[in-house]
């Protein structure tokens, strides 16, 4: 199975890189899109977890590698601007920068920690809000508000939740 | 450039993805047209497993309730339920009918007039982003069902299609901010626009403030925007405000009452009278007014006309009195105005009732 693990160990950096399945790396973020999709419906105070996003950071980070960050966000966010009745591209964009950056800060800093999880998944969520409001008032004219207090105060929540989720995210990578 | 490229390999990336989406999303804005293949696609991969999902819930759930609590009247329940539907959307229509025209002839345009055409969907999941103002149904093109059709509940309506795939459609509710939908109020026959206010709840646009809209009035659907047909249901008002230069209204919706499971896409509307509102339950009896002040005359022998019920009816026949005893004609110019400051004369005949004889002493 190690076959279809995908890492690198090219150089030291990037021999730090954790290594995951094909499964995982496919099947996670369309579980995550599945229960944004979903699971909102009955739990409507879970609507403002964002799922696919910290599936990205995760990936992102641990992966250490900016272009499969990039290419990780981006195919998260059409996959969600898919199915939504935003034009595609809106949390394509967003989640591209998140995916590249995430992936730069997993480069230079011990991704491993959990203080630094919790610190990255609260900028995150914060950035992937206020640049997705930014988009949505430049490019698409749209009238949305944005409330920097509620972000912040969605952002904790986002970066509680994401610290238990990158634990049992850990599980999933592939040990040599 | 390849040296170039290969240095800055990671901002290359980047710039590239970001060029791509950026294109992407200019060609949509600029053609008014979605990437259809690609929504397609996901809403394909997606869709069965939401209802997939929502099948294992609904069965567990069911089965555990089944099993637990009572296996007949979950059926029971199940099947009145949809009776109950069935018999309120009948219902709201024959309503209508008979509240415009007589029985019988309401009969005959209900057995003329073919009843519109719905098929029903389920909401198998949320569109992201959205917080929960657009949902997936599990009905698509294959049953029918195009963009821009009409979803409503038996109590109301919901939404409209917004695009609609081989499997499942997305539904924008009327709950989302860009939505919008002509309405008229029941009592005061008030057009407006339906818009959502994006927090959960709805509002009648366009009212100017001189308009008459009552709290606890109805709205219906008036049919204007070609989406509704005319006379559904669409809610009650909450609140009136008047506005800077419309008034505020506040709408409470009344298709989301009984929850958001199953929903009826319109495949061919059928436009309905709005019923008239309802009459008091019960007629009030009201005192007549009291004389008015300095009026002395005995109340069997009053000199009130007929007309003359209110102070500024009183006031009125006084000083068209007054003009009669001047000799003066109102409405000619050039002639003044009467002396009002002198006392009516005589009490005319023609306006005074027919006295009772004097009680004998």
């Amino acid at each position: 199975m190690s076959d279809t693990a995908v890492g690198f160990s090219d150089s030291p950096r990037k021999s730090r890189a954790s290594k995951f399945k094909w499964v995982s790396i496919v099947g996670i973020p369309l579980a995550a899109i599945l229960f944004q999709v979903y699971v909102p419906r009955f739990f409507t105070t879970l609507a403002y977890l964002e799922m696919p996003l910290l599936v990205t950071v995760y990936f992102s980070l641990m992966r250490r590698s900016p272009p499969s960050g990039v290419l990780f966000g981006m195919c998260i966010g059409l996959a969600q601007d898919s199915l939504s009745n935003l034009p595609l591209g809106m949390f394509g964009i967003v989640k591209t920068l998140v995916g590249y950056f995430a992936a730069s800060v997993g480069q230079r800093f011990e991704a491993n920690s959990a203080v630094l999880r919790l610190v990255l998944a609260f900028f995150f969520f914060f950035f992937h809000q206020f640049f997705y409001w930014v988009l949505a008032r430049a490019l698409l004219g749209q009238a949305v508000s944005f409330e920097p207090v509620q972000t912040l105060v969605l952002a904790i929540l986002n970066a509680a939740v994401a610290v238990p989720l990158f634990h049992i995210l850990d599980k999933l990578r592939v040990t040599e | 450039m390849d040296l170039i490229l290969n240095r800055y390999r990671n901002l290359t990336a980047l710039v590239a993805a970001i060029l791509v989406q950026l294109v992407l999303l200019g060609y949509q804005v600029k053609s008014n047209q979605e990437v259809r293949l690609i929504r397609v696609w996901a809403i394909s991969a997606v869709t069965p497993l939401a209802r997939l999902l929502e099948s294992g819930r609904s069965s567990s759930i069911g089965f555990f309730k089944d099993y637990f609590v009572l296996l007949d009247v979950r059926e029971q329940n199940k099947r009145l339920q949809t009776d109950l539907d069935r018999i309120q959307l009948e219902n709201q229509y024959l309503r209508s009918e008979l509240d415009t025209a007589e029985r019988g002839k309401a009969l005959a345009v209900f057995q003329e007039h073919a009843r519109g055409k719905t098929i029903a969907a389920r909401i198998v999941g949320n569109s992201p982003g959205s917080n929960g103002r657009v949902v997936l149904i599990d009905r698509g093109t294959g049953s029918g069902i195009q963009a821009g059709m009409a979803v409503i509940t038996p109590s109301g309506i919901v939404g409209k299609i917004v695009s609609a795939y081989p499997a499942a459609s997305t539904l924008l509710l009327v709950t989302d901010p860009t939505f919008a939908a002509g309405v008229i109020s029941q009592k005061n026959r008030v057009h407006g626009t339906l818009k959502g206010t994006g927090n959960g709840g709805v509002m009648v646009d366009h009212v100017q403030n001189e308009q008459v809209v009552e709290v606890g009035e109805w709205f219906y659907t008036s049919g204007d925007d070609r989406i509704f047909p005319k006379g559904h249901p669409v809610g009650t008002v909450i609140a009136v405000r008047p506005g800077r230069t419309v008034k505020e209204i506040l709408v409470s919706p009344s298709g989301f009452q009984n929850g958001l499971e199953d929903v009826l896409v319109i495949l061919e509307g059928d436009h309905a009278p709005i019923p008239e509102a309802g009459a008091p339950n019960q007629t009030v009896f009201l005192q007549p007014l009291p004389p008015a002040e300095g009026d002395q005359t005995d109340s069997s022998t009053t000199t009130r006309s007929r007309g003359a019920e209110t102070d500024l009816d009183r006031e009125v026949e006084r000083a068209r009195r007054i003009g009669e005893d001047q000799k003066h004609v109102f409405g000619e110019r050039g002639r003044g105005a009467p002396d009002f400051n002198k006392a009516p004369s005589t009490t005319p005949a023609a306006t005074a009732p027919a006295s009772p004889p004097a009680p004998k002493p």
